[in-house]
């Protein structure tokens, strides 16, 4: 019944589209105001895109297993948080949400560019619904949330267990608002484009929609990452996963498209930068959405293989990049050409260095995450690229990417001289004494850790010192570089101050070692709602003395059939002690893996500072002056 | 002049790559490690069971025959699954059974056969499991059937009605 409504709905949305597209034409060229009927016809899309999606809900909600997405990923004993979060938790389900944001989005934009000519506002609609119509295409053809099945079954398959997570019921429509709201600023930038509006004003009216999508995709990438750190059981917080790299990549470009708006907004020049950057934000997280869609990366993240959906993917997204491509070339003019020259001393510059760092940082992930997609058509050769591809080549460029963060926004726009900076020197005695403090008892990489740490402390000094002096003013670009400064600081202190214990433990037996020593006390089984829980207690006793009990928990799923391990984590402000268990085959014995990570939670704390930054621009009125 | 040069190489940049991902998307992703089927039988030095005496894996397989070559120790349950299936195969004249005796007490696995009886013919021991790295194996029980000196069957876990006729198939 729901479904009916829901696939209806999805009908209804795909022919609201065409109407739109025909009614914005005719506007387009008719009159020079837009017509109220195209908003309202926005609206009645994205009403029967909202119906469509609370119809998949409610069919979740209530169990409906004739409709074969709730049959596959849902069943009777799950809690209804999950019944709820299943909806998204799908392949069907989570493009429904890409269309109910990209539908979304659109109205929005609609609504808040007022301001702007009728031509530009008209012509992003039409490129919006020329995504838009794809994607419906693409859910009616090859991935119908609302198939029906006969016999209906009596129960259902089961959401994968380790899906059934707080922070991962939110990650994806968090992230989707990030990939989404990308989806915009490319049709804005397109159109723009081919209107000759790259303009101060257009700069200053995209960089809004740039901030939302940059916050979301950051805040997506953190859940993401709290709950690989949590649920996986692996002990850390990044894996350099393809399905990671993939979300990484987008918010690289977005990072950077940000900032060139910023310089766009003061001088216009670097605009072929801005069109080239929201061309490939929006590139790479469809290209994001083809990796993991079609099934040619393996990855942790199991999704649904289906060569058909990957290719419908590709082709819609070479069908954009070459719409996109060809309005580059052929309608975009180059601006004056004497504005285009740069003082070696100016903000300007310094963003332009760091721009070229970004885009190395981009292209090592690209290259490590389709290289072995190239190899494997080519040689038929299976590789897989790990961590140490990524920090050998990402790692030491840091230090003067930071370098350049810490001075560049001390710099003014167009020409700047180096007077009255002593700070700069002091502060960078004060980090390097620091750092060799903390790095003087490490036996090996000594002086890239010092180097590394030296320049993180740079940028955390002086960021700082920013916040004192200049208490308001450029606030969120204060809290967001502080917020990186801290991030790379916790993540270099945390890589090198871990430790580490996995050992083999039967109840009673004691672990021990030079600094503490583990005891395996007792385990207690328990039946929840639709799995079987098994908790250890481990008494940890450190050589200072202090006393920390961990209970990492084993759940047995009953449908479908898995084991999944919780993590028990004691975090504090300098340390978070995580401990997992797992089952050895047929024996007594559990597996245990006990870390101590120093300064864990100042990498999220870090990450929200960042995002936290983007979103203070909203409540102030002046924009740096 | 130059512009256009630059569209048309990235336009055929960007069709390499879509014909790329076009093939690549054909290739089935699921990864299974190279099956030692067709592959020679390893060379390896090894200790009789329940004995002192080394034996050399060519001394081991020197004749035209078919050799059964089973993974399995007293510790593995599904072993005791598959057990009657070989005693039946010890039966057929076309086979010889060797036991690999994988990371087990000499103790616990006599006490094993003599409570279900010696299907093999020969029992070697790995008491470290280098041996069944030599052959790849996945884990126990594990079978692989060899054929003048190549392995041409292989049967991870434990022996069924399927794969027992598929055996006798391959030695009548």
């Amino acid at each position: 019944m729901f479904s009916l409504i829901g696939f209806y709905s999805l009908i209804f949305g795909l022919l609201f589209s065409f109407l739109i597209v025909f009614f914005a034409i005719k506007n387009f060229r008719d009159t020079n105001i837009l017509d109220n009927k195209i908003i309202s016809l926005t609206f009645f899309q994205l009403f029967f895109v909202i119906v469509s999606f609370l119809g998949l809900i409610v069919s979740f909600i209530n169990s409906d297993f004739s409709n074969e997405t709730v049959f596959n990923h849902s069943h009777t004993t799950k809690p209804l948080f999950y019944k709820i979060s299943g909806t998204w938790g799908n392949h069907e389900g989570s493009l429904l949400l890409w269309l109910l944001v990209l539908t979304l989005f659109i109205f929005i934009f609609l609504l808040r560019s007022k301001d702007q000519t009728k031509q530009y506002r008209t012509l992003t609609l039409l490129f919006q619904q020329i995504i838009i119509i794809g994607f419906f295409i693409f859910i009616i053809k090859t991935s119908n949330p609302f198939n029906h099945i006969f016999p209906i079954p009596r129960e259902g398959m089961g959401l994968n267990p380790i899906l059934q997570d707080p922070a991962l019921a939110i990650h994806p429509p968090i992230l989707y608002l990030g990939y989404v709201g990308s989806s915009i600023i490319f049709s804005s930038t397109l159109a723009a484009t081919s209107l000759d509006y790259i303009s101060r004003e257009w700069a200053k009216h995209i960089k809004k929609w740039v901030l939302v999508s940059w916050i979301f995709l950051t805040l997506g990438i953190l859940l993401g990452s709290i709950w690989a750190y949590y649920e996986l059981g692996w002990g850390g917080f990044w894996f350099w996963d393809p399905v990671e790299n993939v979300s990484l990549m987008p918010w690289l470009a977005l990072t950077t498209l940000f900032h060139c708006i910023l310089v766009l907004e003061k001088r216009l020049i670097l605009t072929s930068w801005v069109i080239i950057l929201s061309i490939s934000t929006f590139a790479l997280s469809m290209c994001g959405t083809f990796l993991v869609r079609s099934g040619i990366l393996n990855s942790v993240h199991t999704f649904a293989n289906d060569p058909d959906r990957g290719l419908f993917i590709l082709i819609f997204l070479f069908c954009l990049i070459f719409l996109a491509l060809f309005i580059f070339f052929f309608f975009h003019k180059v601006q004056n050409k004497d504005a285009n020259s740069f003082f070696w001393l100016s903000k300007e510059t310094s963003i332009l260095i760091n721009n070229w760092f970004m885009m190395y940082f981009l292209s090592v992930v690209l290259i490590g995450t389709v290289y072995p997609i190239f190899l494997e058509v080519l040689s038929s050769e299976r590789i897989s690229v790990g961590p140490p591809f990524y920090n050998k080549l990402i790692i030491p460029l840091l230090t003067p990417f930071l370098f350049a963060m810490a001075i560049g926004p001390k710099l003014k726009w167009i020409k700047s001289n180096l007077e009255n900076k002593l700070h700069l020197i002091i502060f960078f005695i004060i980090s390097l004494f620091l750092s060799i403090s903390i790095t003087q008892n490490l036996n090996s990489g000594f002086l890239i850790n010092t180097v590394l740490i030296t320049s993180a402390f740079y940028l955390f000094f002086i960021t700082l010192r920013d916040f004192v002096i200049n208490k308001f003013k450029n606030l969120s670009q204060t809290i967001a570089h502080f917020g990186f400064s801290l991030l790379i600081l916790s993540i270099l202190l945390n890589n090198i101050f871990s430790t580490e214990i996995i050992t083999n433990l039967k109840i009673g037996e004691t672990f021990r070692s030079e600094k503490f020593n583990i005891s395996f006390e007792k385990i207690e089984q328990q039946n929840k709602q639709n799995f079987r829980s098994i908790t250890g207690k481990f008494n940890i006793k450190n050589s200072n003395g202090t006393n920390v009990v961990l209970n990492p928990e084993l759940r047995i799923y009953n449908q479908p059939n898995i084991v999944t391990s919780e993590a028990d984590i004691k975090s504090n402000i300098f340390t978070d002690k995580f401990m997992t268990m797992n089952l050895v085959q047929n024996q007594e014995y559990f597996n245990i893996r006990y870390q101590v990570k120093p300064f864990m939670i100042w990498i999220w704390i870090s990450v929200m500072l960042i995002s936290f930054g983007g979103i203070v621009t909203f409540f102030k009125k002046k924009y740096e002056k | 002049m130059k512009n256009k040069f630059f569209l048309v190489f990235i336009i055929v940049i960007f069709i390499v790559i879509f014909f790329i991902f076009y093939k690549g998307l054909q290739n089935s992703n699921i990864y299974t490690p190279d099956t030692n089927v067709k592959k020679n039988v390893p060379i390896f030095e090894a200790k009789l069971f329940d004995s002192s005496q080394i034996i050399k894996s060519k001394n081991l397989f020197n004749k035209n025959n078919f050799y059964l070559f089973n993974v399995w120790a007293s510790w593995c349950i599904p072993c005791k699954d598959e057990h009657p299936f070989l005693m039946k195969l010890n039966k057929n004249k076309n086979i010889v059974l060797i036991g690999l005796n994988y990371k087990d007490s000499v103790l616990n696995a006599k006490n094993f056969l003599n409570k279900y009886n010696n299907p093999y013919e020969i029992i070697i021991q790995d008491i470290d499991g280098t041996i069944g790295i030599e052959w790849g194996a996945y884990g126990v029980p594990e079978t692989f059937i060899i054929n003048k000196d190549k392995i041409i069957k292989r049967i991870i876990g434990p022996l069924n009605e399927k794969s027992f006729s598929e055996i006798k198939e391959i030695i009548e």
